[in-house]
């Protein structure tokens, strides 16, 4: 566990470096993360992230990229445009939660 | 027992259409078990001009029966494994396939001629660490070559490839793929599933998040554990005692607690073997008994291959007679090492 300020909050992240408290996060804050990660936030990041929030309060975990395709109405090819390169952990990082499982 | 197709179940009216005669089926409590299935028709170019030809799945009885006679005349070249999509049932299928067809082609006295692949979505072997660790390391040692994030798009079977939603390309000369796994169509159908079909349960009492007297068991829920008979198995034991609390109105006690048990056929006569749950990732040890075995856990042993083969026999003669099997159904962490 490691304790970052962020956009003037103290955040604390997991190993994996995902923020181990959802409700932590605001709007600033998902700013600092996403310029963390070398994206600027887009209307269309947005929707994303709103949609990721949601699900999570209803689900109680982060979305997988088909769940946020079919639920967000978003195809995959453009996740992938929007948060290059393993776009379902940027999205979650970004959301403020947890790794998504991909369960096995 | 009625022997019949489901078509639709009707959650709000407690009742369940079944294609024998058109007969409605009404219910106090419905438990699915309708699994989950093989779909190559998600993916585009996979199950087209070159659906059992270069392109191969072991899922199905068809799929395996072609797979294995193409084998035995391929001259070699890349063999590609891919992961569609999570989850899929039996995870460490395509492991085992890989580790399998290593030792075929030594035995063939052609190992050089061939290329082995694993194309994966996840980030590395095995979902969780110290088995992806481990698993990881016996692909390296066998020459088998390891793709992670690797999230398939599409296949363009005329040009053997394999690409990615962000345009990267595997190429292969035979491709074994295990493709989007989801549940039933009458899940989707009667608007009981998740987006791959499956029905989403408590973790621990499979009880539908919908409708309180609804369960899913086995492959159809959406459990966040392994999609595999052991799964299925040690759910059923702890669900059983707790349903019949909850017909008598008392509240279910014991909890699920996600443990799977898979033993991973390596090749040269040797097997590994796992045991982990929602909580506890696969972890050294010894198992059944703590201390003594005869299994290692996460190990590569000999007695594991045996363990493996004995299981045939259990299967037929202890599991499907539905005697007592010397393992619990909740994992325990005597005999492990972390
Ligand atoms: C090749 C292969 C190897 C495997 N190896 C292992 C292993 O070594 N270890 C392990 O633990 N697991 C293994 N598994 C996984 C294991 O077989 C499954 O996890 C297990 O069978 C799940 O049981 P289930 O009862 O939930 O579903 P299933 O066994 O899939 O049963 C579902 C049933 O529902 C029926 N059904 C579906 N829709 C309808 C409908 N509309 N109307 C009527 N009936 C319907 C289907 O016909 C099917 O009979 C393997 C699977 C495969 C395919």
């Amino acid at each position: 566990m490691t304790t970052r300020e962020i956009a003037g909050k103290e955040i604390e992240f997991d190993e994996e470096g995902f923020m181990t408290n959802p409700e932590d996060w605001d709007k600033d804050v998902a700013v600092a993360l996403a310029a963390d990660i070398n994206i600027t936030l887009s209307e269309r990041h947005w929707e994303i992230i709103e949609f990721s929030r949601e699900d999570y309060q209803a689900q109680g975990e982060a979305p997988g990229l088909r769940r946020i395709t079919k639920e967000a109405g978003v195809p995959t090819k453009d996740l992938y445009k929007l948060f290059p390169k393993g776009p379902a952990k940027k999205i979650a990082y970004v959301s403020g939660l947890g790794k998504p499982t991909g369960c096995i | 027992m009625i022997l019949s197709e489901i078509e639709l179940i009707e959650p709000e009216e407690n009742r369940v259409k079944i294609a024998k005669d058109d007969r409605y089926l009404y219910y106090d409590y419905l438990i699915i078990a309708t699994g989950t299935h093989p779909r190559p028709d998600e993916t585009p170019g996979l199950s087209e001009s070159e659906w059992r030809q270069s392109i191969h799945d072991f899922y199905t009885f068809e799929g395996a029966t072609a797979l294995a006679k193409k084998l035995r005349t391929w001259e070699g070249g890349k063999l590609v494994v891919n992961i569609m999509e999570l989850p899929f049932k039996c995870p460490v299928a395509p492991l085992e396939f890989i580790f399998l067809a290593d030792w075929y082609f030594h035995e063939k006295q052609m190992r050089d001629k061939v290329e082995l692949k694993l194309v994966t979505p996840l980030p590395g072997a095995f979902t969780k660490p110290r088995a992806a660790s481990l698993l990881g390391s016996t692909l390296e040692d066998k020459n088998i070559n390891l793709v992670t994030e690797f999230y398939t798009e599409r296949v363009e079977p005329e040009k053997n490839l394999l690409i990615s939603y962000d345009e990267e390309e595997v190429e292969y000369d035979l491709l074994v793929t295990v493709p989007v796994n989801m549940g039933a169509d009458v899940i989707e159908r009667s608007g009981l599933g998740d987006e791959l079909n499956h029905v989403p349960v408590d973790k621990h009492t499979f009880q539908s998040t919908d409708h309180d007297n609804i369960f899913a068991l086995g492959d159809a829920a959406n459990l966040p554990t392994s999609k595999a008979g052991s799964v299925a198995h040690f759910a059923v034991e702890v669900f059983v005692d707790n349903f019949l609390r909850y017909i008598e109105g008392l509240p279910m006690l014991e909890k699920f607690d996600g443990h799977a048990n898979c033993f991973i056929e390596s090749g040269f006569g040797k097997g590994i073997l796992i045991d982990f749950n929602y909580d506890v990732e696969p972890l050294p040890g010894k198992y059944p008994l703590p201390g003594f075995g005869p299994f290692s856990l996460l190990q590569e042993s000999e007695m594991n291959h045996w363990g493996k083969v004995m299981f045939r026999w259990m299967y037929w003669n202890i599991l499907l007679k539905g005697k007592e099997m010397p393992i619990t159904a909740q994992m325990t962490m005597a005999g492990k090492w972390s």
